[in-house]
């Protein structure tokens, strides 16, 4: 029987083994994994830490379902890949020989090389070994710093002020996750941050970390050689393909391990999927790196059709994200920059409580819905997927909002202030829709045939 | 590695500051009050002492829950749940869950321990300190039951406005609250103490109108049928709304809008474990065993009712007071009065709120809810959409789902939610860090997918 081997049991490799078995019943499928014994939702970290749920619930699956779906769970860290002889070496040099192998290795905290960065006290937020490490690290602490204004970094901030920790927050850049937020949201967010009693310093760097004496931190030293007294240091700046076991392999890497669009390596049956994976052509308009979970996914599943005979290449569809920010949703539909490129308009609404915001991004000649960002409204993903693939207008899209509308039922509706101040920006006169479940499922129908 | 669990004490506890500590003495001596009552010491002047005390629970609770609610930004507050000792099954979880238990024994078999007296013999203890609001509804002494309906009342209304201060930026929890909350102060106590007062000579039979068959399981036995019958207009307008009630009304409301217009928007039960239960609503099992034993023991209680009551109605009309032989109140109704009105849905169903969640008896035990999951699992246009492909696994919908349904199960697979047990508190959604969930009415057609596909992916057609 061949065995497919998968190194990491995150969200790409568990949807790749899942894929594998729904159309194979014939093959082996052993998962590895030296961070925990079985799949959890790494995106719920953060909310074990503040005591919304146990380990036990991040786990989508019950202990039971791998045994019933004959996937075999490893876990042990791998410490070296000889793809010559096809075999892994595990941490105690027990080996183990794979038929395919697959690579969802992850990510890791990145670290550049600040004085003081191994202190006790200073990590990052990744795996499950940095949430017990953070644990440890911020029992009897007063004062947190938090280097790096991304989405880590935010939800640590949130996790720390949920035990009541003072938190001071350094952004290298002039706006909170402005190298994907616009100015406007940036803002929008920065004041909601504020509002949780986060103190945030915007274009601060960190120069070093200051020892105790003890190999602990004392305080941190910004670049404009502010010294801000702490006894945590939360490294949150970005994340970086956890390939160092494959240093000795005959694996090609760069940033991470490169693969061409069927996810395959420079090496025969070694394929690489996830946050670890870099595109050597990336898709078009897309990044060669895709560290989300909702790419993960997509990887898994569309390897696993390699891996069962019917070789598929990446195709993914417009692309959509999600987060939190404390108490602000935010959905995206549509890949746009943070700041708008030569043919892109720009049409941004935000309500009067000023978390509960709008923006589109279309094409100035065209009017063709480029991308969309909310925050604090829902939106159905079904509708913009189909609205993206098919090149509707800004303006056709505004007019259906009301359809695409998911919040809670009784929310207040905000299609009518959206569209009102785009009449008052572009001079038109367009109205929404009124609802209609009609063409919400015939969309959904044909995504469904399609 | 071990599945831990993180710190057991917060190691920096929010602080109560003065104005919490105020409304947390004023709601303590409430309920010293009660505890004073219910170890039968000799209180002075019951009246002034009743409304000190059930004003003190009120006032003290409100205040409490303003000043830790509105001192922050709107939002979801579930920060140290599952440290906190009285609502993860810690001590003080075991404390509460003994003590209401014990409660509950006492109110079904023992109420002369909380001071009723018998064979005409004045109250003493806790309902004693009730006879003044009785005699002002009735004349007439309190029971030990206007006491628990009285409790069970204030509970609801001191303990919904928490849970809407709790969740002030969600209004379909404010509205669905305020409905709840209304339907037990109306409905459900002060309509019937009024028209019990109004003619006390008359025999007793149930007048809360959203209480009816099969829930309501004394419905069609011998006493209550002759009440209504004895009652004239009012007894047979009772006695033919209790029919359509079961009959019609709630087919139709359950098709329009699933079982949600009853469980969590006017029912009793519901209302207290969306108010008093919310802080246990986590506790509820995920597992799959829990489902199995769920499905069977539901409709196990629904086959039982109505085995019960088809036996009294025979034995009733055909006048013999017997079902195949069988006296009908010894063998029928006693039995399942025991072990289904008072074990299940009293003891069990509200005395382990702490220990299994707030909906024990909603998920395992109510044949109405049973009766009207038919509806909303076959026939109903009532289902919680999921939201294309933006799950992220993360668990707080299946967590926080009081009735253990595992919401992300099909969410992750971009699959729609039409469960017969969702009683549609809305829950899952808010909690929903993305985005994904929404309860809604729409067509029949498309509602339940059961090849769900995920969107986003368009290099093969996934099919979950």
């Amino acid at each position: 029987m061949q065995h497919i081997a998968i190194i990491g049991n995150g969200i790409s490799g568990v949807t790749c083994a899942r894929y594998i078995r729904k159309q194979n019943s014939d093959v082996k499928i052993s998962i590895i994994s030296g961070e925990t014994s079985h799949f959890f939702s790494r995106t719920a970290l953060m909310y074990i830490y503040m005591g919304h749920m146990k380990f036990e619930h991040t786990k989508p699956y019950e202990d039971s379902f791998w045994k019933k779906n004959g996937i075999e769970l490893i876990h042990k860290y791998v410490t070296k890949v000889d793809t010559d002889n096809k075999s892994l070496l595990f941490e105690d040099d027990i080996n183990l020989n794979y038929d395919k192998l697959i690579l969802a290795c992850g990510s890791k905290s990145n670290f550049f090389g600040w004085e003081g960065q191994d202190l006790k006290g200073v990590q990052g937020l990744y795996s499950f070994q940095d949430l017990q490490e953070m644990e440890n690290n911020t029992t009897n602490v007063q004062h947190a710093v938090i280097v790096g204004g991304g989405l880590i970094g935010i939800e640590m901030a949130e996790m720390l002020r949920s035990r009541n920790i003072d938190v001071t927050f350094l952004v290298r850049e002039g706006g909170f996750w402005r190298n994907v937020l616009a100015e406007q949201e940036a803002k929008l967010i920065e004041r909601h941050i504020k509002e949780h009693h986060v103190e945030l310093l915007m274009n601060t760097e960190l120069d070093k970390i200051v020892d105790d004496g003890t190999g602990a931190v004392k305080s941190v030293i910004t670049k404009d050689g502010k010294e801000i007294p702490c006894r945590f240091v939360g490294i949150t700046a970005g994340v970086s393909p956890n390939i160092s076991f494959l240093k000795d392999s005959k694996i090609e890497t760069n940033r991470g391990i490169l693969i061409n669009e069927y996810f395959e390596t420079n090496t025969a049956d070694v394929y690489a999927i996830g946050d670890c994976a870099e595109f050597n052509t990336p898709v078009e308009g897309r990044r060669p790196l895709e560290q989300v979970w909702y790419t993960g996914r997509m990887h898994g599943q569309t390897l696993a059709q390699t891996i069962c005979g019917t070789k598929t290449a990446y195709k993914p569809g417009p692309w959509f994200n999600s987060a939190k920010f404390f108490d602000i949703e935010y959905q995206n539909y549509g890949m746009i920059p943070a700041d708008p490129a030569p043919n892109h308009e720009v049409f941004y609404w935000e309500d009067t409580t000023s978390k509960i915001a709008l923006r589109a991004n279309f094409d100035k000649a065209s009017k063709k819905l480029i991308g969309l960002n909310v925050f604090g409204l829902r939106l159905r993903h079904e509708l913009f997927d189909t609205w993206l693939k098919k090149g509707t207008s800004v303006e056709e899209v505004l007019v259906h909002l009301p359809d695409a509308n998911f919040d809670p039922e009784f929310y207040k509706h905000y299609e009518l202030d959206i569209i009102n101040a785009y009449n008052q920006q572009y001079g038109t006169n367009l109205a929404p829709k009124k609802k209609s479940w009609k063409r919400i499922l015939n969309n959904l129908k044909k995504l469904q045939n399609a | 590695m071990p599945d831990t669990d993180f710190s057991i004490a917060q190691p920096h506890p929010n602080k109560t500051d003065a104005v919490q500590k105020l409304g947390l003495a004023i709601a303590g001596i409430g309920v010293l009050i009660l505890f004073l009552a219910i170890a039968q010491i000799e209180l002075p002047d019951s009246g002034l002492m009743l409304w000190l005390s059930l004003g003190g629970i009120f006032i003290g609770t409100v205040i409490y829950a303003v000043r830790t609610y509105l001192t922050q930004p709107a939002g979801i507050k579930n920060n140290g749940v599952w440290f906190n000792s009285m609502t993860n099954r810690g001590a003080l979880g075991w404390i509460a869950g003994i003590i209401l238990t014990a409660f509950y024994v006492q109110l079904y078999w023992y109420p002369e321990y909380l001071g009723l007296g018998s064979d005409g013999a004045s109250n003493k203890g806790i309902v004693a300190l009730f006879d003044p609001l009785s005699k002002f509804f009735s004349g007439k002494p309190a029971s030990q039951w206007f006491v628990y309906g009285t409790l069970y009342t204030v509970a609801i209304l001191t303990l919904g406005i928490k849970f809407m201060l709790k969740y002030r930026h969600n209004r379909y929890q404010l509205i669905r609250t305020v409905v709840v909350m209304i339907s037990q102060l109306f409905l459900a106590y002060l309509i019937p103490e009024i028209l019990n007062g109004l003619n006390t000579e008359a025999a007793y039979y149930n007048k809360d109108i959203k209480y009816f068959w099969p829930l309501n399981y004394y419905f069609f036995e011998d006493w209550s049928l002759d009440a209504m019958r004895a009652n004239g207009a009012l007894g047979m307008s009772y006695l033919i709304w209790g029919i359509g009630m079961f009959t019609v009304i709630t087919p139709f409301l359950s098709y329009f809008f699933g079982k949600r217009w009853y469980c969590s928007w006017v029912c009793g039960c519901g209302g207290l474990a969306e108010t008093a239960g919310d802080p246990y609503r986590h506790l509820s099992s995920k597992k799959v065993s829990a489902w199995k034993i769920e499905r069977y023991l539901i409709h196990a209680v629904l086959v039982f009712v109505t085995i019960m009551t088809i036996a009294v109605l025979y034995g009733y009309l055909s006048g013999t007071g017997k079902f195949l032989g069988l006296d009908t109140y010894k063998y029928f109704s006693r039995p399942y009065g025991f072990l289904i009105g008072a074990i299940f849905s009293g003891i069990i169903g509200v005395g382990f709120y702490p220990l299994m969640g707030n909906r024990v008896w909603c998920r395992f035990g109510c044949p109405l809810a049973a009766y009207m999951g038919i509806f909303q699992r076959f026939k109903s246009k009532f289902r919680i959409t999921t939201n294309g492909g933006q799950c992220i696994s993360c668990g707080n919908c299946s967590t926080y789902c009081e009735q253990g349904i595992d919401v992300r199960w099909y969410a992750q697979r971009g699959q729609n939610i039409v469960r017969s047990s969702c009683v549609g508190c809305g829950i899952c959604s808010a909690v929903c860090p993305r985005g994904v969930l929404k309860l809604e009415n729409g067509p029949e057609e498309g509602r339940i997918n059961e090849n769900p596909i995920q969107i986003g992916n368009d290099g093969i057609k996934v099919n979950n």
